[in-house]
């Protein structure tokens, strides 16, 4: 970690007035900054911004501050009755110390887990444009298989963020100038091209300051399923956030997003239309699976995720649609 | 007052006879509240005046030379005070009971993220900045970095008893299976640390270290001094898991370093730094071979294995260790291959041999059950050898056959049914087992007692790296002389004190406990001399001793300090019997159809493992080795970088020991009631390790028994269950 000047703004004018790097939980950037991936000349504290902290309500939805910690958001009985799909996701993330810590801003930019970006002694485009990619040639098994490109095939670790895309919520931002924008969180990402140092489309002085969550989907059953390499504690291999909408047999609506396979939470609007107004049967997904993954990997140790990724698709379809022995599974319905 | 006391005949059991009922019993540990509340001080919670704060820097490149150290990179940074290299600075930790100083490298890069130097500064922030931002100058030699890839093997001959070749040829059933599993790193919870203080021409080193004894001499070797003129001190070890047992770089780079500027120096590593230089156990790629004939006697066995280390390193894990002598056969044969790379070296990780070798070994046995039909735990009953299959030498005790039959009694293995049969959803449920193994020894130990009325001190330079030291060697001093434990103060870690064998291969308790024990036998002797009895007739029991028709409160008998020392040595009965803990493991488990994720649900360890003597701690023992036997079958998984050799795993985020998640809450531990009279006077066996030897094969053969499919690369990760069950279609 290199010295710093430390800046605790009390408004969010300040915070983007004194154009440093922010610091919320610090789970992640703090780590960063002892092992000189990121050197901020000036952190930003903005912990102490008061507004920032309260989900209230929001329309039929909800406008959650970008300062709610994963722990108040994953267990907030209107999220638990309306969104279970995100609940589920932030407690699959991470560990239960971690969640206290970590702020709901934060958790949408955390950085990617490659190995090679946390090692200063490799090169890595990510953190140094054009200085090559480590992961190519070396251990990847945690690299994306979506989205990527020649510069960088990195994935993004966030559970919280698939669940949010699937669930179609949009993030807030404050612009150094103080004027507010909407943007749908698939906006949020960008696909790394020849900067794959930038993951978003954040500009210097933005502040996220909440995120939007959309009416709940009344009736809808929604899991997320993420496969990690240990039960608990592991960032995911990967993982479908999935909430769908049925009459009797037939899916009426399918809000699916796909995590740590792309820089970013994976969606792909085909595999929805494959099987909205189709009634539910293990052909059917297998034939939406196999074109889901009809992209090759981009690394051999991440061939894996595309078996991986197709099996944990049908796997959570079938127990949605009940296909599936229901035995010992549980599903997660909203109320209205 | 030091002579020695060499294990050279059973000895009788006194402990059975004392009076004071404490030994075997599930004390609490006297050093529990201060663990929990913060006030155990381990090497990096000393606070010294003055004290300077070193980080080390590592090596960048596989293999070549240091040309130029840049230090102008870092003088602008607040409070650096030096850039220490120093042809004593070692390579890499010293092997376990090396008691010299490791390679010393100079200028020479061996292995990325080898320790090149130390930079030192007013603090930790400084030292941590100055040591990333370093600029380091090398000339690179090509380095061959994967055991696969290296020209440089090491072959050793065959160890071997009857003709393998010849049974192998006449066997009716066979099994041959290749195997391999990957580096582990013992990932203990405290980071290796060091503080280094030099006065008047000695040096006193709190450090976190296993093994005191041998670690003083490590130190004065690598320093070129008297091993007089060191002092080391580590009352608290936070794990060690065989990572501890030699002198590391830290340690020595930070006494070169209070030697040369005059203050204590503090050297911490960070958890990338332990696991770029901390010893990792070799990854293996094992061939496993056990013929039958139909019936089921095994008549052919051997275990090939090719490991890892860095050149001069003269550690290689042991892999077929238990494979060799736990069923018998007409022929055996063991080869080793040591394949030379540039890598963090390899070296003892908890259990090294069994914790890999028998996920390979006890798979194939459970393969061979299958192949002839007959269930496992009766195919082990069936070939169990008279003697040790490879020397002859008798078994001192072995409980394998009961842990067998009753684990399988009590864990319902008559339950199990047909591989592949069961479900509950999506999920395949399955049992497996395997034997536990894992060879018992005593080295040299020596303790001294001291008995002032009713209080006792005992003092040895033996460690307690978490495992249950200070409780064991109070209860055993205690029941000895007829106090409660809490008269009994245990002084540890201290290089002043006896010198103890040190913690690791499991031989902690038998070694230092039993000089606990004689030297508290000398004082038993005294007393009763003073009281005008035989010691065969003293009983020393709540603080009095009564023998000869006397009674007497110890608080009158020994009102002057008595004081006695001992060492114990292994002999005659280490040459004539083998002791070994032996064990039985059973496990269930789930496994996903589709996502291929493997779940424990319940475990059971039966042990025979000697004489328990706290029951508290040593199930802790056993449950921590089962827990790791899940990590070692399911999730740990140190890679490596193909290219430059570097770990690529290098945190705990990415190194995954098992999580609570992954561990049943249906874990039972059962110790069978045992003595071992030939393995040590206090009829103990080392039982740390026996935890881990076989346990994660059980959870593999359960997976085999779920699936009706095998996986031959371990940890059986989500993809690669997946892809075994896939070849079944
Ligand atoms: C061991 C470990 C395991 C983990 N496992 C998982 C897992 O399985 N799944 C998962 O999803 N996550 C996991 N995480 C990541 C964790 O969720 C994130 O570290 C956390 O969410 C980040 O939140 P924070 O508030 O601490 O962010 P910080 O570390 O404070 O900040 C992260 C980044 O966001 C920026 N930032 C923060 N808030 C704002 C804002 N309001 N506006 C603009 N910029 C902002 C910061 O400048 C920084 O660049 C894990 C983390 C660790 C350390
Ligand atoms: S994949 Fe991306 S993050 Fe990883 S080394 Fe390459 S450029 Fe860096």
């Amino acid at each position: 970690m290199r010295p710093f000047d430390y800046f605790r703004a009390t408004a969010t004018g300040d915070a983007a007035m004194a154009s440093g790097q922010i610091i919320a939980g610090g789970t992640n950037l703090l780590d960063l900054m002892k092992i000189q991936v990121v050197n901020p000349e000036t952190l930003v504290d903005i912990t102490r911004i008061e507004g920032l902290s309260e989900i209230v309500c929001h329309g039929d939805g909800l406008r959650i501050g970008a300062l709610v910690t994963n722990t108040a958001l994953a267990h907030d009985t209107r999220v638990r009755a309306g969104w279970p799909l995100l609940s589920r996701a932030i407690l699959a993330g991470a560990s239960a110390q971690i969640r206290n810590k970590a702020t709901t801003g934060g958790n949408l930019l955390q950085r990617t887990r490659c190995p090679y970006f946390y090692d200063t002694s490799q090169p890595c485009n990510k953190r140094t444009p054009g200085e090559g990619c480590a992961a190519q040639g070396g251990s990847g098994r945690m690299l994306a298989i979506f989205g990527t490109s020649e510069h960088c095939l990195a994935a993004h670790p966030s559970d919280m963020a698939v669940a949010l895309t699937a669930l179609q919520a949009e993030v807030e931002i404050r612009a150094r100038k103080g004027d507010l924008r909407r943007i749908p969180i698939q906006q949020l990402y960008r696909e790394p091209g020849d900067r794959p140092d930038r993951d978003t489309v954040l500009e210097a002085g933005d502040i996220i300051t909440a995120v939007i969550l959309p009416a709940p989907l009344i009736g809808s059953r929604q899991v997320y399923r993420k496969v990690r390499d240990r039960a608990s504690y592991a960032f995911g291999l990967v993982s479908v956030a999935a909430a769908i909408e049925m009459e009797g047999d037939t899916i009426m609506r399918a809000h699916l997003s796909y995590g740590s396979v792309a820089p970013h939470p994976w969606t792909d609007d085909a595999v929805a239309e494959m099987l909205e107004g189709q009634a539910a049967s293990d052909a059917l997904f297998a034939n939406v699976a196999d074109a889901l993954i009809s992209e090759g990997a981009p690394h051999p140790d991440t061939e894996y995720k595309r078996t991986l990724l197709r099996r944990t698709f049908i796997a959570t379809l079938r127990q949605l649609t009940v296909l599936a022995d229901r035995s010992g599974t549980d599903i997660a319905r909203t109320q209205a | 007052m030091t002579d020695t006391f060499t294990m050279d005949s059973p000895q009788p059991r006194l402990l059975d006879q004392t009076g004071q009922g404490v030994v075997g019993t599930p004390m609490n540990r006297p050093d529990g509240p201060h663990k929990v509340s913060g006030r155990a001080s381990y090497t990096a919670d000393t606070v010294m005046d003055n004290v300077l704060h070193g980080v080390l820097v590592r090596a960048t490149i596989a293999r070549g030379k240091i040309t130029g150290i840049d230090r102008d990179s870092i003088r602008s940074i607040q409070g650096v005070i030096d850039v220490i290299t120093d042809q004593r600075m070692i390579r890499n930790p010293a092997q376990g009971m090396a008691g010299e100083a490791p390679v010393q490298p100079g200028d020479a890069v061996y292995y990325h993220g080898q320790p090149i130097a130390l930079v030192v500064a007013e603090t930790f922030e400084g030292a941590r900045d100055a040591a990333q931002r370093l600029n380091i100058r090398y000339e690179t030699e090509k380095a061959y970095v994967t055991p696969e890839g290296t020209p440089d093997r090491e072959v050793a001959d065959p160890e071997t008893a009857g003709d393998f070749d010849a049974a192998w040829k006449a066997a009716e059933v066979r099994v041959d299976q290749k195997y391999t599993t990957p580096s582990h790193a013992a990932a203990a919870m405290e980071p290796h640390a060091a503080i280094a203080d030099w006065k008047d021409g000695s040096v006193t080193l709190r450090s976190s270290l296993q093994m005191i004894r041998f670690n003083k001499k490590e130190l004065a070797d690598t320093l070129g001094i008297e091993p007089a003129q060191v002092r080391i001190l580590a009352p608290f070890v936070g794990g060690g898991f065989g990572s501890k047992l030699g002198l590391g770089p830290e340690a020595a780079a930070a006494a070169i370093a209070s030697q040369k500027l005059g203050r204590p120096v503090r050297v911490v590593m960070t958890r990338q730094t332990v696991f770029d230089c901390v010893l990792r156990r070799s990854e293996t790629a094992q061939r496993v071979r056990i013929g039958a004939t139909q019936d089921g006697r095994i008549t052919a066995i051997s275990h090939d294995d090719t490991v890892s280390n860095l050149d001069g390193e003269g550690f290689s894990e042991p892999v077929s260790q238990a494979s060799q002598f736990l069923y018998g056969a007409d022929g055996l044969s063991f080869t080793q291959t040591v394949a030379r790379i540039a890598a963090t070296p390899a070296g003892s990780v908890r259990a090294p041999g069994e914790a890999v070798g028998m996920l390979g070994f006890e798979s194939a046995m459970d393969e061979l059950a299958d192949s002839l039909g007959i269930d496992p735990v009766e195919l082990r009953l069936r070939n169990l050898p008279d003697t040790h299959p490879m020397d002859g030498r008798e078994f001192s005790v072995r409980g394998l056959a009961d842990c067998l039959r009753e684990g399988a009694e009590q864990f319902g293995w008559a339950q199990r049914g047909t591989a592949g049969t069961r479900r509950e959803g999506d999920w395949l449920i399955g049992m497996g087992m395997a034997s536990a193994a894992r060879s018992s020894m005593l080295v040299k130990s020596a303790a001294r007692v001291r008995l002032t009325g009713d209080r006792a001190v005992v003092e040895t330079d033996m460690t307690d790296i978490g495992t249950g030291t200070y409780a064991i060697l109070a209860q055993i001093a205690a029941e000895m002389l007829g106090l409660s434990p809490d008269n009994v103060e245990v002084r540890l870690g201290n290089s002043d004190l006896p010198g103890a064998s040190g913690s690791g291969g499991s031989f902690g308790a038998n070694s230092a406990g039993s000089a606990t024990f004689l030297a508290a036998r000398k004082i038993r002797a005294r007393l009763a001399e003073q009281l005008g009895c035989s010691e065969d007739d003293l009983t020393l029991q709540g603080g009095r001793a009564r023998g000869g028709n006397r009674e007497m409160a110890l608080t009158d008998l020994a009102r002057d300090e008595m004081q006695a020392e001992a060492t114990i040595e292994s002999g005659m009965t280490a040459k004539s019997h083998f002791s070994s803990g032996f064990g039985a493991h059973f496990a269930e488990v789930a496994v996903n159809e589709w996502t291929g994720e493997v779940r424990v649900r319940r475990m059971l360890g039966v042990m025979s493992m000697g004489r328990i003597l706290n029951e508290k701690t040593a199930r802790s023992q056993a449950l921590g080795g089962m827990i790791w036997g899940i990590g070692a079958a399911l999730t740990e998984d140190m890679q490596s970088d193909r290219r430059d050799g570097h770990v690529v795993t290098r945190d705990l985020a990415n190194y995954h020991v098992p999580s609570h998640a992954d561990v049943p809450g249906d874990m039972q531990v059962l110790f069978l009631e045992e003595r071992d009279d030939w393995a040590n006077p206090i009829q103990t066996k080392g039982i740390g390790e026996l935890g881990i030897s076989g346990a994660g094969a059980a959870v593999l053969n359960a997976i085999a028994h779920a699936t009706g499919k095998r996986i031959y690369d371990f940890p059986a990760l989500p993809d690669r269950v997946i892809a075994a069950m896939e070849a079944a279609l």
